[in-house]
């Protein structure tokens, strides 16, 4: 009865004092030097990031972006902006795929992608950009579709392509059109989507020459804008060749042609916006009533959340400017998790690994961080933890700074190799959304039982003071110039101490050179880099578009005990 | 006297519009019951509303409704039948007629006469007042023995054609032709020269008998600068009669007036009492009783500003047999009062009355110096049928300069969008530097036209409106970009909120800000022909505010951040300057309409909708902006009307300005000429038919290769209206049909 008088009360605050044990303190020490010789080091790495990013935000450069132009075809951003939802957020993916991948710039890699919402739908876009190679389909560029596709049909996000191509890069045709994850597979996605009930739907606002036809026609339901869409397998040049009939573009194969004749194309645009206008119509249109395996996941979810206590901007202080340094991930949690709450799950048990439970914009996620190596106690506890999250549908996110497993006799005796296994078992085979962001290093096999790119998170981010590689920079070349060192050896030659100092130098530039986040982004490693401030809000959208689909049950393999 | 049973308990008011509505306003106050009568058009208009009854009487047209007296009487002895007494008398006939503007029922003596033999009050004049000042050539000649100047003219009961022509010979051009019943400027004609004479008498001839019955005409020597001051009367049936001073009601167009105030400006006080002395000479001469004027138009308000007088209740009052409330020395003449009369019209086109829907309606909160009679509301229709006029905004202050103060200020938060008002016009005038002298006549409009007409070829007034414009349209951007995410915030597209991260504010972009481009398409009031496109890009700052640029050079892009405070009304903050900011938003013909209000600016915005319309043929999608341009020699009518009309045969060779039809429409007619000299082709209409504005008419295909860029014409000129010549060579050049400026010609 002594509770009775507040609880009528102060239900609320009642409410708030659930949970006030579980926040975390501030932790960081502004005034430290260490404090701004992060945030300096940071800033700098984030100006280097925006001048990437403004690079690529510019496509092809201003000649191409005129031309365009003057055809009254708009930039793919400002294609992807049209079709959004006003005033939506836009996911955008691997912004800086083919950074200095080859001899010519390709900015974005000739493809925006990324997810968004359309009339309350959340769809994934692929847009070529006509202004870099007239929106040619480089190898990376035929990557970057292939892995927007992948995560549409992983996450059940209807397709939107935003076609605008020349279709294969020629001259690189060896790396785009044979293999398994070349430019076949493409259509071959959008057939097993469709199969899925994942809609495919295409408008085709500049040129669909050869392979690029088969977008729009494997599509679902595809537009076509007058004047400047066309689809044929063999353009007027060729045609001329090999027939020798002579016809224009828009009488072979453009809006006219496909949507009166042929039926190749379903919706008569007369200008872009227009079509743009009918490809938000189409997302309107759809309905996915009784496809189970499509209901949106998106559950359990608090509509009312608090922001983190602490200021986002501060993750850009946190990460130390020496990779060699350990900082308390919670200091990163502090700032990205709602009311910066944290429920610490096995808090005094294998301390390296940091696990617990919070919500990122009201809904429920389990976080697993590092705060040191890895030793086989922190490895079990990330397995009973993957465990426990997958049984209850709830989404992980790992925040990865990871040198790797100990090692050592006493380690090995211990079994690490086996509670490894167990850890990289766990996350392998738990069917919950997974969001992997590398927010210092990324080695070895701790890149393995984070959920590195291979475990096929949902979505991976770098920071960009991120390391990615089989081991740091130093240990490589220790390790490469012992057996260099014992070779020469073994046939006698002499090799003198500056020689192995070069060698190793060598090995360590390699090194510092590939573990470089835009070495990975370039690639396709991962789904972008990020400044550290947008931490929260790309794990928010990231974990909400991987809820796009039904939970799946979780069956794990054989543990090794 | 006036007391006992015969009181007035109940009044029908036969009237519509804004008069209607203040006359019931007074009735509520005194208890007495009202009733109204509408017709057909007027079915959900606010005087019905108001009133406590309403009854049908009859189809849109005045004719069959407003000006039948039979259908009046009727509805008045409908609802008289169905009351109960209140007091027991058992007689309860005194449904009473009020009076009215446009020449309704108020000014026909037999209409007056018809109700006194029904045993109903009138209130209003006697019946043999009506008749004799009503008529106008009557009025002259009592005023002529009250010693008051006259105008030489004829008011003589000869109508022949021939015989008018030659007393306008006499008189000398120019001449004003002039209905001898009605006013409102309906039927009125100012004849140039002796060779325009016949038609112009004949157009108001047929004028007259469609809005008063009668189609007796009197001409008057035409006088270039005049004004025009009416002095209030009042009479009871006891033989009294005061005045309560003048009213200065010169600033006209199209011989109506627009802005009236009281007292007169620049007068003495000598000549002040010299006029009212007269006029209620004029009044004691045709034995007067009730409210009126020497031109017979009751128009109060700003009489009752200044002597604080609730005229209506004078009219029921002196009705019921009561004496007047005070003595002619007990009149108090206090401060000054203006009014602006809000009209839907197309100042541009020669002020052509506009009809259509009013989508926004949001006028200057009243207090006891801001008065607003209106007789409609948000989402009404003004018709064809009537009168546009939407309300008169009044206003008083201690003296003129200090109401003219009030009125600008009051006239810049008068908010009216859906069709084109002259309340822009109106602020031009007031602030004016020979209105705000007081430098009224009736030519006013006339004589300054230069500075109240934006020549669109002044290049230094066209950028400083478009500059306007321009901010205005930065400030609607951030408006509507603000209000989008709030209704997004309110209602989440998808299932239950669940995808509200997706829409945060500002949204979400990787390593970049979000942005949006905001197309507005300004719409300049005075300037058609040269609206334009205004692409204002916005980014999405992360406070909360927006970068807005315009995509010309040098200018600057503004930082601007806004605020909700209602439904369409904001707060906004340009580079730290806080402003208050109204919008209105309407779909109307596939296009979304934006008005912007803040400061003593308002401007006109559209947006392209309706994208979602598909189809395969490749007609059918217009850009919505495109003006629809007609070939040259196309007439396109000017404004939804009545054929009533038709003067050739279609394929018949015409001389450039040579008449073809005649529209009516509001009651006015409007001539159609010939564009340029050539052969009619595609002439179907006949008389009776309805045309919608804008529809095509005929063309005039030009005979010969040597086609003369002449007057390439949209249009009618009317009476008073006439395309300014110097403008013609530029506007075919410019061969746009549907965006020639007509400019007002009152006179030479």
């Amino acid at each position: 009865s002594s509770t009775s008088w507040r609880s009528s009360i102060t239900m609320a605050a009642i409410h708030t004092r659930d949970y006030s044990f579980a926040v975390l303190p501030d932790a960081v020490d502004r005034t430290s030097e260490a404090f701004s010789h992060n945030s300096k080091s940071m800033d700098a790495l984030i100006s280097d990031l925006q001048s990437h990013i403004n690079k690529v935000l510019a496509g092809g450069g201003p000649e191409a972006v005129k031309r365009n132009r003057s055809r009254n075809k708009l930039l793919p951003r400002e294609r992807i902006d049209r079709l959004l939802d006003p005033g939506a957020s836009f996911l955008e993916l691997s912004q800086l795929a083919g950074h200095e991948l080859y001899d010519e710039s390709l900015p974005s890699g000739g493809i925006i992608t990324g997810i968004g919402p359309v009339h309350g739908k959340l769809c994934m876009f692929m847009a070529n950009d006509p202004t870099v190679k007239g929106g040619t389909y480089f190898p990376i560029t035929v990557k970057k579709h292939l892995r927007a596709q992948e995560i549409a049909a992983e996450c059940k996000l209807p397709c939107i392509y935003l076609v605008d191509s020349g279709g294969a890069f020629l001259p690189k045709q060896a790396e785009v059109f044979p293999d398994k994850d070349n430019f076949g597979r493409i259509f071959y996605n959008q057939a097993v989507m469709s199969a899925e009930g994942i809609p495919q739907v295409a408008l085709v606002l500049g040129s669909c020459t050869a392979g690029g036809a088969y977008i729009p026609s494997m599509a679902d339901e595809s537009v076509m804008i007058k004047g400047n869409g066309t689809i044929f397998l063999a353009g007027p040049p060729l045609v001329k060749a090999a027939t020798g009939e002579e016809i224009s573009a828009e009488d072979l194969g453009g809006a006219s042609v496909h949507c009166k004749l042929s039926g190749v194309s379903d919706y008569f645009a007369q200008d872009e916006l227009h079509g743009l206008a009918l490809g938000r119509n189409i997302i309107k249109n759809l309905h996915t009533a009784g496809q189970g395996h499509l209901q949106s996941g998106r559950r359990n979810r608090n509509i009312e959340y608090e922001e983190p206590l602490y200021d986002a901007r501060e993750l850009r202080s946190i990460a130390p400017a020496d990779h060699k340094q350990q900082f308390d991930i919670r200091s990163i949690i502090a700032r990205i998790v709602d009311g910066s709450e944290f429920d610490e799950f096995k808090k005094l048990y294998g301390t390296t690994l940091v696990t617990g439970f919070a919500r990122i914009f009201g809904q429920p996620v389990g976080i697993i961080g590092n705060n040191g190596i890895l030793f086989s106690e922190s490895a079990l506890k990330g397995a009973h933890f993957v465990e426990l999250c997958a049984q209850r549908n709830i989404p992980l996110v790992f925040l990865q700074n990871i040198t790797g497993f100990m090692v050592g006799s006493r380690s090995e005796a211990s079994g690490i190799a086996k509670a490894g296994a167990k850890v990289v078992m766990a996350v392998s085979c738990a069917k919950v959304p997974k969001v992997t962001i590398i927010v210092g290093g990324s080695y070895g096999a701790g890149n393995y039982a984070m959920c590195g790119r291979a475990y096929s998170p949902n979505f991976l981010f770098l920071w960009p003071n991120a390391r990615v590689s089989v081991m740091g920079g130093a240990q490589a070349a220790g390790v490469l110039s012992q057996i260099e060192k014992s070779s020469k050896k073994k046939q006698g030659i002499k090799w003198s101490k500056e020689e192995e100092e070069a060698f190793k130098a060598k090995v360590v530039e390699a090194y510092e050179r590939e573990g470089n986040p835009y070495y990975s982004t370039a690639r396709l490693w991962d789904d972008g880099v990020i400044d550290p401030a947008d931490t929260r809000n790309v794990i928010g959208l990231s974990i909400s578009a991987s809820l796009n689909r039904a939970p799946e049950d979780t069956k794990f393999g054989v543990f090794r005990m | 006297s006036g007391s006992g049973s015969n009181r007035i308990e109940k009044i029908l008011v036969a009237n519509r519009g804004e008069i209607a509505c203040r006359i019931m306003r007074t009735a509520n106050r005194l208890g007495i019951r009202t009733v109204a009568v509408y017709s057909d058009a007027d079915r959900n208009s606010l005087h019905v509303k108001s009133a406590d009854e309403a009854v049908r009487i009859g189809p849109p047209p005045a004719r069959s409704s407003y000006l039948s007296a039979s259908s009046i009487l009727e509805a008045a002895a409908r609802t008289g039948a169905q009351v109960t007494p209140l007091s027991g008398s058992g007689i309860f006939s005194e449904c009473l007629v009020s009076e009215n503007r446009y020449g309704f029922l108020s000014e026909s003596a037999e209409f007056a006469q018809l109700c006194e033999s029904k045993g109903l009050i009138f209130i209003g004049p006697p019946a043999s007042a009506i008749r004799d000042m009503g008529d106008k050539s009557a009025s002259k000649r009592i005023m002529g023995a009250a010693g008051v100047p006259l105008v030489p003219g004829y008011h003589g009961n000869e109508q022949d054609v021939d015989m008018m022509k030659l007393e306008a010979d006499k008189i000398g051009y120019p001449v004003l032709i002039k209905p001898t019943h009605g006013g409102g400027g309906k039927g009125m004609r100012i004849v140039q020269s002796p060779d325009e004479f016949v038609e112009s008498f004949l157009g108001a001839q047929r004028e007259a008998a469609a809005s008063f019955g009668v189609n007796t005409i009197l001409l008057e020597k035409y006088i270039t600068q005049p004004r025009h001051i009416e002095v209030q009367i009042f009479g009871d049936k006891h033989g009294n009669v005061l005045h309560l001073f003048e009213r200065d009601c010169s600033v006209q167009r199209r011989h109506q007036k627009i802005i009236e105030e009281a007292p007169a400006p620049n007068i003495s006080d000598d000549f002040r009492s010299h006029l009212g002395q007269a006029a209620v000479s004029a009044a004691k001469a045709v034995g007067y009783h009730n409210a009126g004027t020497v031109e017979f138009i009751v128009e109060h308000p700003v009489t009752e500003m200044i002597v604080g007088q609730d005229l209506v209740e004078w009219q029921i009052r002196v009705a019921n047999g009561e004496r007047l409330p005070i003595s002619q020395s007990e009149v108090p003449l206090s401060g000054h009062a203006f009014e602006a009369r809000i009209y839907a019209e197309n100042v541009p086109k020669g002020f052509l009355p506009a009809t259509g829907v009013l989508y926004h309606y949001h006028h200057v909160p009243v207090s006891s110096t801001v008065r607003v009679e209106t007789g409609v509301e948000q989402g009404d229709t003004v018709s064809m049928h009537y009168d546009p006029m939407i309300a008169k905004l009044v206003v008083w202050g201690e003296n003129r300069a200090a109401a003219l103060v009030k009125l600008k200020d009051s006239l810049s938060k008068f908010q009216v969008a859906g069709l084109p008002t002259n309340i822009n016009f109106l602020q031009k005038l007031a602030n004016h530097w020979a209105f705000e002298g007081g430098k009224v006549e009736t030519h006013f409009i006339e004589h300054y036209k230069d500075d109240l007409f934006v020549d669109p070829s002044n290049s230094v007034l066209a950028k400083e409106a478009y500059d306007a414009a321009r901010f205005s349209a930065t400030l609607v951007a951030a408006c509507i970009i603000k209000k989008e995410h709030s209704t997004l915030k309110e209602n989440i597209p998808g299932t239950n909120g669940l995808l509200s991260v997706w829409y945060s504010s500002p949204p979400f972009r990787i390593n970049h800000f979000a942005s949006s481009t905001v197309e507005l398409e300004w719409e300049n009031e005075y300037d058609i022909s040269s609206s334009k496109l205004l692409t204002l890009l916005l980014t999405y700052k992360p406070d909360g505010s927006y970068l807005i640029e315009t995509k010309e050079n040098g200018y600057p892009g503004l930082e601007v951040k806004a605020e909700e405070l209602g439904e369409h009304e904001f707060r906004v903050e340009v580079d730290g300057v806080i402003m208050d900011v109204r919008l209105a938003v309407y779909l109307k013909d596939q296009t979304k309409h934006i008005h912007i209000w803040h400061g003593s600016h308002h401007h006109h915005f559209k947006q392209k909708v309706g994208l979602e319309l598909s189809d395969e043929d490749e007609s059918q999608h217009k850009p919505s902006f495109e003006a629809s341009s007609h070939p040259k020699g196309t007439a396109v009518a000017p404004m939804a009307g009545l054929v009533v009309k038709v003067l050739v045969k279609d394929g018949t060779k015409v001389e450039e300005g040579q008449p073809i039809l005649v529209l009516e429409a509001m009651k006015m007619e409007h001539v159609v000429k010939a564009p340029s000299t050539g052969y009619v082709h595609g002439l179907q209409l006949t008389t009776g038919q309805q045309v919608s504005d804008g529809s095509v008419l005929f063309r005039v295909k030009i005979s010969g290769c040597n086609a003369v860029l002449s007057r390439n014409a949209y249009m009618i000129t009317e009476h008073m209206m006439e395309f300014d010549d110097s403008d013609s060579e530029k506007l075919c050049l410019a061969d746009v049909t549907s965006k020639l400026v007509v400019n007002t010609k009152l006179s030479e």
